[in-house]
């Protein structure tokens, strides 16, 4: 057992701490936004535990706090979560044949941990920065939503404006996807639908349906010069 | 409230089975590459559905009040590039205080 850790080694394990550090925070946000929705500390726990995707269980909770129901919830939510599907695509060929492990390393397939690995130059940096991502990150992501959790559960959601809070960390999570074009006209047409639909159809429907605007994405990559 | 188990359960089993999907389909098939350009549309186009269906809706009517402010004050912060907690507590923050006066 080495306990001295190797130079270009330490740069990834440094940046898998602070992200897992900011997760961390975020799910301290997470953990009061869940219970001011109506969440038992067990189930907001339960959800970071078990689903650990934080998008999609924000966005469960927060159509769950405007009255959905959980069908409703569940639609938005998975969407959100097919994500992870495409991220597992491209990770596959990193991992070995062992199904166990595939099957242990699929619960940690999210957003960070795919950064983290495929920002990787080799295949053994590539796999310390997966597995010291998921670790850290999964222990704070839960730590820091139980701590929230009981915070949340002391005071009143509407008083201190956190249904607010919810589009705020979603328009933090936002940014990053309106560098392109097709992200900006992605997200304004899925504004546009979600609050256009929502006077006709159930609470949580809304957002599934603002989906449509992904097909943004078919449209040819360079426009040819029209004449 | 419409907070239950089924949701908990339902979500942590539909979200662990995407992440499977991409380990099981894997390597021999890839996606086709316009699939792919939609499929990482899904973030931009459910947030930003997400903002502003909690922001202009309340129930099933569209409304703009006091969270009105607190989007503004978030995308401000957010684009001035503040750590998402910040972002978060700023704009329930002023949210809290509209709803005070």
């Amino acid at each position: 057992m080495k306990l001295r850790i190797e130079s270009d080694v330490r740069p990834v394990v440094t940046s898998a701490l602070a992200l897992s550090g900011a997760v961390g925070v975020f799910a301290l946000a997470f953990g009061v936004l869940a219970v001011g929705a109506g969440a038992s500390v067990w189930q907001t726990c339960a959800l970071s535990f078990f689903t650990f995707t934080g998008a999609s269980q924000m966005s469960a909770m927060s159509v769950i706090a405007s009255g959905g129901s959980v069908g409703g919830a569940l639609g938005g939510a998975l969407l959100l979560a097919g994500r992870n599907g495409v991220y597992g695509l491209a990770l596959s060929p990193y991992f070995g044949e062992s199904l166990g492990k595939r099957l242990l390393a699929a619960h940690f397939v999210i957003d960070e941990t795919t950064a983290m690995m495929t920002a990787q130059s080799n295949p053994r940096l590539q796999k310390i920065a997966f597995w010291t991502t998921a670790i850290a990150l999964f222990s704070l992501w839960n730590l820091g939503t139980l701590i929230g959790a009981l915070l949340g559960s002391s005071i009143d959601p509407y008083t201190y404006g956190l249904d607010v809070g919810f589009s705020a960390a979603y328009v933090a999570m936002l940014f990053p996807h309106l560098r392109t074009a097709n992200g900006r006209i992605a997200a304004a047409s899925g504004a546009l639908v979600s609050v256009v639909l929502a006077p006709f159809v159930p609470i949580g429907l809304p957002i599934l349906a603002s989906g449509v605007a992904i097909f943004v994405g078919l449209r040819p990559q360079k426009v040819e010069p029209t004449s | 409230m419409n907070m239950s188990w089924a949701l908990v359960i339902w979500l942590s089993v539909g979200a662990y089975a995407f992440k499977m999907l991409g380990f099981v389909v894997v390597g021999s098939r890839k996606l086709p590459e316009a699939l792919s350009r939609c499929l990482v549309l899904i973030p931009a186009a459910l947030l930003a559905a997400l903002v502003f269906n909690g922001t202009f809706t309340d129930t099933q009517a569209i409304s703009i009040d006091e969270r009105a402010v607190g989007l503004l004050v978030a995308i401000v912060a957010a684009w001035r590039k503040l750590p998402l907690i910040v972002v978060v507590v700023l704009a329930a923050a002023v949210t809290a205080i509209l709803r005070a006066v």
